[in-house]
């Protein structure tokens, strides 16, 4: 079809019939669900053409922002000397809290995150003042010339000091399922023990950084490298003192999120935008790698202590978890996350009686934020030394004990939050790998190799996982799409998730495509705007696809129903002779190709534009009874790690490990693939070699990555075998029954810490069991070898 | 990428020439501009990275004269008369490096922030000759972070085009 004739009035009033413009054929689209397509980048990373915020083209006139930070953990601010900041080389304004028009807080809530503090800092690191030069390095230079005068206050700085302190800084929460303690105090067997574990710096590759650029009037367009462009949005108004509809926050990818990209990015917008606002000119903030690190939210550290009561196969009857986390200065997400935490507890376990208790500290430090897991992987990693612990005390094999406590595939059991468990399919799951990783035989052969090897150890530990899937602040379940389809057929698609590398782009992509049965190649995946879709949620909870591909398929749907009605009525058929075939739609006894369908729909005054909405269905939390069904459905995961440690010096490696993984009906293999395997190696960083270090000051030392261990290619294990589950089914109508994948393999890695600390107690002859907190670096395990050596020489003696 | 032009260079600024993806450029640079900036903010090659700017990460590895080299620990001016190859001068889509594409077929990435710089590495690795396994690939790429944990990937992308490059020598000698 000529563009012309479609222009042409007169012709269109009388156009009748389209011609093929390419022959139907018969073959399935190229794109679809459920294969391994690329991610749709993928000739562009390779390339360098990808474009992330800091490779956009500066405008002329672009000025560059540095951010004092508080040299104290806890401080009164006596006074502020900014003057030879003002008048240094290249310095175009000075940022302070006098020049906020709107509300001096960047929290996604609480309101307790300012900008530019208020007479006090709580965290070294903390934001005090702005500068926006010519350049970055002007900017730089001339905030060294402040002159602050702190009166210290005292600092609490651990969780533990905040425990003692009764620092809390949300309220308390607890779940309970029947009588923990009296079944504890029943149990033939019972122990208790107390488990403290490492936060963890998401090290995206690309830092934080915005680029605002002033529109007319109160305008305000803020490039943003965010998971939650709506947050920012949001933010950016409430500082500036304008309405939401005149900031727009756009963000086509991230260098990685992890969760950090969350909360965080709005003080760098708030920043940048409120620079633009004052000088009228376009403004840049991307944070120093250190600063990022130094001020910006990390994981919450946890301490967990457990009490569990116990038969003589490890079938737990009883079990209580107090759960302590490390929140930092200000509320941020700590309240989701601390909550996730509790669900998780229970990790794939009946504990049949339970209690979870939940503080939440405050302390003179960074805010703690969201990283994948969301506080489950805390949680689950208590529950999983527990179950070791058990096993050890027992002399069973772990995975008999925790086989002895799985939720039931038939269901009927409830969690501590009164949910039942309908879909467990963890105990098929984990009988397969064991199998197929040989995993009997590899025990006996480890501790027939401990036997005869003094100085090397190996070990072996096992993981199930279950991981509930839905935001747990039920409302944000929701998720919007645009799409619309020109009139050459080809389809522009946008919704409200946004892109970090876990490849959502391009499955919400194949799920339009599949609507349309057009070829992928027709979809133009765009940016992530606050122009084009609304009120959205952060991209996160692993819900990305789960909602924006929801949302996309209704869009497309919607469309597909007019031409659909369109089609029927035009050539009097009924509309379930209307059928989309793969680029082609057969409307009887015809097949017209999609793009000439599409041009006669518009001819015709059809809209092919449309707005999709979903939310997810049936869930509901109430925090007055601790009870409620959070979660849509839970995926499911199974890991068997072999490890082998250097008891003179901790240097430890591992070896091998098996992973079988449930993301339903796949809508990408290779996608999530990569990000079971991706995820597994960040939560073997977060228990191994990651290790966030504070001084007694509050100063975190470990802010490079000269300090802080990230995994390399090196670290990854010799032998690692993943395989998606294949009879992977969702049994929820979630997006063609695939399953979340963002977070639950980060998970698996726990199971590596139980192969540490069974090598550790291979040190000692398995007479005691290890203290070893996490991470295990090689300096822990070391400490924990020397201890398990010093319990057993104190028994021998 | 920063619209910095030579009227806002300091006096100290001094001339150097590079080749920069075979074209030769005669730049004024001050001192204390890394390699990096100077071809982020300057030259407008944007596919090299700044990750962490202290050398740790590998995000802004490029080729110097053939070798690999974190272009943020490089300052410019010493690299006077240098040839200089980053990503976009390894190949562009529609005439991709062998490397480029290895990456592409076995899904080498996440984020692709830190892609430029494993690809920039790994075509220096497999000229360097010293990689022969998957061990050896493992230990000499692991200067180039890759947060999102895609090595798997990497490192059959680069086990492949070093199979068909030793390949190639075997059948050339």
């Amino acid at each position: 079809m000529d563009e012309t004739v479609i222009q042409d009035r007169g012709i269109s009033a009388t156009f009748s019939r389209v011609p093929h413009s390419e022959p139907p054929h018969d073959g399935a689209i190229k794109g679809g669900v459920a294969r391994s397509v690329k991610h749709d980048s993928a000739p562009r990373h390779v390339a360098g053409e990808a474009i992330y915020t800091d490779d956009i083209p500066e405008l002329p006139g672009t000025l560059h922002l540095h951010l004092a930070m508080s040299a104290h953990a806890h401080a009164a601010i006596l006074s502020m000397d900014l003057d030879a900041v003002r008048q240094a080389a290249g310095v175009v304004r000075v940022l302070t809290l006098d020049d906020i028009p709107g509300k001096n807080d960047y929290s996604p809530f609480f309101g307790d995150d300012p900008i530019f503090p208020e007479g006090l800092v709580q965290y070294v690191g903390q934001c005090l003042f702005a500068v926006a030069a010519e350049s970055r390095e002007a900017a730089f230079q001339a905030a060294l010339l402040a002159k602050i005068e702190y009166a210290p206050l005292p600092a609490v700085l651990t969780v533990d000091e905040a425990l003692a302190a009764d620092l809390d800084l949300l309220p308390r929460h607890e779940m309970r399922l029947g009588d923990a303690a009296a079944a504890i105090d029943a149990a033939p067997h019972r122990l208790a023990n107390t488990l403290h574990m490492g936060g963890q710096d998401h090290f995206y590759l690309e830092g934080q950084i915005a680029y605002a650029i002033p529109g007319e009037g109160d305008d305000m367009f803020v490039y943003s490298s965010t998971q939650h462009p709506s947050e920012v949005q949001h933010n950016v108004a409430k500082a500036l003192g304008i309405a939401d509809h005149s900031v727009t926050v756009e963000v086509r990818r991230m260098g990685g999120g992890f969760g950090g990209k969350e909360s965080q990015p709005a003080l760098m917008a708030n920043v940048a935008a409120l620079a633009a606002r004052l000088t009228g000119r376009p403004a840049k903030l991307r944070l120093d790698r250190d600063d990022d690190m130094v001020m910006t939210g990390k994981r919450h550290d946890f301490r967990i202590d457990y009490a569990v009561g116990f038969d003589g196969d490890g079938r737990i009857l009883g079990a209580e978890f107090d759960q302590a986390a490390r929140c930092g200065y200000s509320a941020d997400l700590s309240g989701g996350i601390t909550d996730r935490a509790m669900f998780h507890a229970d990790n794939a376990y009946d504990l049949q009686a339970a209690r979870v208790t939940s503080r939440r500290m405050k302390t003179h430090t960074v805010s703690n934020t969201a990283f994948r897991g969301f506080g489950g992987p805390q949680g689950l990693l208590a529950t999983e030394r527990m179950m070791d612990e058990i096993a050890f005390g027992l002399g069973l094999d772990p995975f008999d004990v925790r086989r002895a406590n799985y939720y039931p595939a038939e269901g009927g059991k409830v969690t501590p939050y009164h949910m039942e468990v309908t879909d467990s399919v963890i105990l098929e799951m984990m009988d397969e790998l064991a199998e197929s990783s040989d995993y009997r035989a590899r025990r006996r052969a480890i501790r027939a190799f401990n036997a005869t090897s003094p100085i090397l150890k190996k070990g072996i530990g096992v993981t199930p996982l279950k991981f509930g899937i839905s935001f747990t602040t039920t409302h944000l379940n929701q998720a919007g799409a645009l799409v619309h389809v020109y009139k050459d057929g080809s389809v522009h698609l946008n919704h409200g998730g946004t892109e970090m590398g876990q490849g959502l782009f391009i499955k919400v992509a194949q799920v339009v495509a599949e609507e349309f049965q057009i070829d992928l190649d027709r979809v133009k995946i765009t940016a992530t705007t606050t122009a084009k879709v609304p009120n959205t949620s952060a991209t996160a909870a692993s819900s990305g696809t789960d909602l924006n591909g929801m949302a996309a398929k209704n869009a497309a749907g919607a469309i597909k129903q007019r031409l659909i009605a369109f089609a029927a009525a035009k050539y009097s058929v009924p509309e379930e002779q209307v059928v989309f075939l793969p680029n082609r739609v057969r409307v009887g006894n015809e097949e017209i190709a999609f793009p000439d369908l599409v041009q006669e729909a518009y001819l015709n005054q059809v809209s092919l534009s449309a707005a999709g909405f979903y939310a997810t269905p049936g869930i509901h939390y109430d925090r007055e009874t601790a009870s409620g069904r959070p979660f849509f459905y839970f995926a499911y995961g199974a890991a068997i790690s072999e490890v082998v440690i250097d008891t003179l010096t901790g240097e430890n490696r591992l070896v091998r490990a098996d992973i079988l993984h449930d993301v339903g009906r796949s809508l990408n293999p290779a996608i999530d693939l990569g990000q079971i395997e991706g995820g597994f190696i960040q939560g073997l960083g977060w228990l191994t070699t990651e290790e966030l270090w504070w001084d007694k000051s509050g100063r975190l030392r470990t802010h490079a990555p000269s300090t802080y261990k990230i995994p390399t290619a090196n670290d990854r294990p010799d032998d690692l075998r993943i395989e998606l589950w294949d009879k992977g089914y969702n049994k929820v109508d979630s997006i063609y029954r695939s399953k979340a994948v963002g977070e639950p393999p980060l998970m698996l890695a726990i199971s590596a810490f139980s192969a540490l600390t069974d090598a550790v107690a291979a040190a000692g002859g398995y007479r005691v069991f290890p203290h070893l907190d996490a991470p295990a670096t090689p300096e822990r395990i070391l400490m924990a070898v020397e201890d398990v050596k010093t319990r057993v020489r104190a028994l021998e003696s | 990428m920063s619209s910095q032009d030579a009227q806002s260079l300091s006096p100290a600024a001094v001339p150097i020439r590079l080749t920069i993806n075979g074209t030769e450029r005669r730049l004024q640079v001050e001192p204390w501009t890394t390699l990096l900036d100077l071809l982020r903010e300057q030259e407008g090659l944007t596919g090299s990275k700044k990750g962490c700017d202290h050398g740790q990460c590998g995000a802004c590895t490029v080729l110097i004269d053939g070798k690999r080299a974190n272009s943020c620990l490089v300052l410019a001016v010493v690299k006077d008369g240098a040839e200089i190859t980053t990503i976009e001068g390894l190949g562009q889509p529609g005439n991709l490096h062998p490397m480029q594409e290895a990456f592409i077929e076995h899904d080498a990435f996440q984020c692709g922030y830190c892609t430029p710089g494993q690809i920039c590495s790994a075509v220096a690795l497999v000229q360097e000759g010293r990689a022969h396994t998957r061990e050896e690939i493992r230990e000499y790429m692991s200067g180039n972070i890759c947060r999102c944990g895609a090595y798997t990937n990497i490192v059959d992308a680069i086990e492949d085009v070093l199979g068909q490059s030793s390949t190639l020598r075997e059948a050339a000698e």
